[in-house]
């Protein structure tokens, strides 16, 4: 195995491109070091891009934020402005892990994982999040949730590499919330994910919603009909009780020893109720709202 | 295979050392460089007993290539105690007898430290839930949280 840590985003994807082996990136390494010990072994060139200073910074957008490649889920934490924007994708990304964990993990190493439970996703597809992806080609920009294709799988091409996820710019009144199920409190997988992201007009009626399932599928999956359940309604009961069977139907889940097919599709729509009603009361509470650009 | 030459800076002092490019910061610090107190517990982030900080981070270093540290800032177990005057949290960890085999020992006290110094008035459940990457087998925990947190009121009133 070599080792490189090149300064510029253009030279990563020359050594990405030009491997004639097996190449990974190296951002915060804390899937990738695990899998270097593991049985799949060492690839031929690993290529660390945290020297590329472009890939560390959150900038402010078109009113949206642009999170670079590695910007580690602490120091996502810490940044008030998403925060404030996003506090569904926010809290997602720093259910990832150990304090030591958050420390080097990346939201979009967690992206480029591909693991159907990853935490991060769901919440970044109901964020209607936008990858910027830089290959060999040029750059090109990709909505997160056509970035995993399978468990591991992705369709990113020789070469590419994934430079920053863009949260997009908030209407007034919205608001965004992801819960997981773990059996414990800390320091797990997701059995079940989900990320709600929602938009309410003057009145009270929600006008836009995205709703992000992980963990029941190959893929995490962005369930429209759950969307469309709450879209036109004040988010009542009756609208919540749509949402919760919408996403319990969508579920295609795997009986594995961390949850049942069963248990995994009644908690899909239990989580998703009350990830909307979180979601509810942040738009309502105006804890997020269309940021002004800070710098 | 050819060596990286990597010129980093630990406890303070300026490091140099040659590893190989898969080589963990972890084994780095064991094998090249004799300092024995991270411990690999799991080799894979789950149990924090390898825990140190890079650029004032919490990091396993388990999870970190040698490669990696050119340049950066990395603290150990080894730089905690003022020569013979041990830091409150290990004075503490003794009182309450927080340790038992004593292999999570270097870690928990290096993430207490990085504890304290972002939050110096941690309630029991931000100390309990901060920790939980640290794993210990022996102690059931109540002792450690205890220590911490009399370390905290202790350093609060220095």
């Amino acid at each position: 195995m070599r080792y490189e840590a090149p300064r510029t985003l253009e030279s990563a994807v020359a050594l990405l491109a030009g491997e004639p082996g097996s190449a990974q990136i190296l951002a915060g390494g804390t899937d990738l070091l695990v899998r270097l010990k593991s049985d799949i072994g060492e690839p031929d060139l690993v290529i660390d891009i945290k020297r590329i200073e472009a890939m560390k910074a959150i900038t402010a957008e078109d009113g949206g934020w642009r999170i670079g490649a590695t910007v580690s889920g602490a120091e996502l934490g810490e940044h008030d402005g998403v925060g404030a924007a996003w506090p569904g994708v926010v809290e997602a990304a720093e259910l990832i892990g150990s304090t030591q964990i958050q420390g080097r993990a990346t939201m979009v190493g967690n992206l480029c994982n591909a693991s159907p439970a990853a935490d991060s996703v769901p919440a970044l597809i109901a964020a209607e999040a936008v990858a910027r992806v830089t290959g060999p080609d040029g750059t090109r920009d990709v909505a997160v949730g056509e970035i995993a294709t399978g468990p591991g799988q992705t369709s990113l091409a020789k070469g590419e590499i994934v430079a920053s996820i863009l949260l997009p710019a908030r209407p007034a009144r919205s608001g965004d919330a992801y819960l997981r199920f773990i059996p414990r409190t800390e320091m797990d997988i997701a059995v079940v994910g989900v990320g709600v992201s929602l938009t309410l007009d003057a009145s009270g009626i929600c006008t836009a919603a995205r709703v992000g399932l992980g963990a029941v599928a190959a893929t995490v999956l962005l369930v429209e009909a759950a969307a469309a359940a709450l879209i036109g309604t004040a988010i009542d009961e009756a609208a919540l009780e749509r949402l919760a069977a919408a996403c319990s139907a969508a579920c295609k889940p795997i009986d594995d020893k961390r949850g049942t097919i069963e248990f995994r599709t009644k908690v899909a729509g239990v989580l998703a109720r009350r990830a909307a009603a979180i979601a509810l009361a942040r738009a309502l509470s105006g804890h997020s709202t269309a940021r002004k650009a800070e710098k | 295979m050819t060596q990286i030459h990597v010129s980093t800076t630990i406890n303070g002092d300026a490091v140099e050392f040659l590893c190989e490019a898969q080589e963990t910061l972890l084994d780095v610090l064991r094998d090249r460089l004799g300092l024995t107190g991270a411990k690999e517990g799991c080799g894979t982030g789950d149990c924090g007993a390898c825990s140190v900080t890079l650029d004032k981070r919490l990091v396993c270093s388990c999870l970190v290539l040698g490669a990696e540290v050119e340049g950066r800032e990395i603290t150990t177990i080894e730089g905690m105690a003022d020569g013979e005057i041990l830091h409150p949290l290990q004075q503490k960890f003794l009182e309450h007898a927080a340790l038992q085999c004593g292999i999570c020992t270097p870690g928990i006290l290096v993430a207490a430290k990085a504890l304290l110094e972002k939050n110096p008035d941690p309630t029991e459940t931000e100390t309990r839930y901060w920790l939980a990457g640290n794993l210990c087998r022996c102690t059931g925990y109540d002792k450690i949280i205890r220590a911490v947190m009399d370390a905290a009121e202790q350093m609060r009133g220095a």
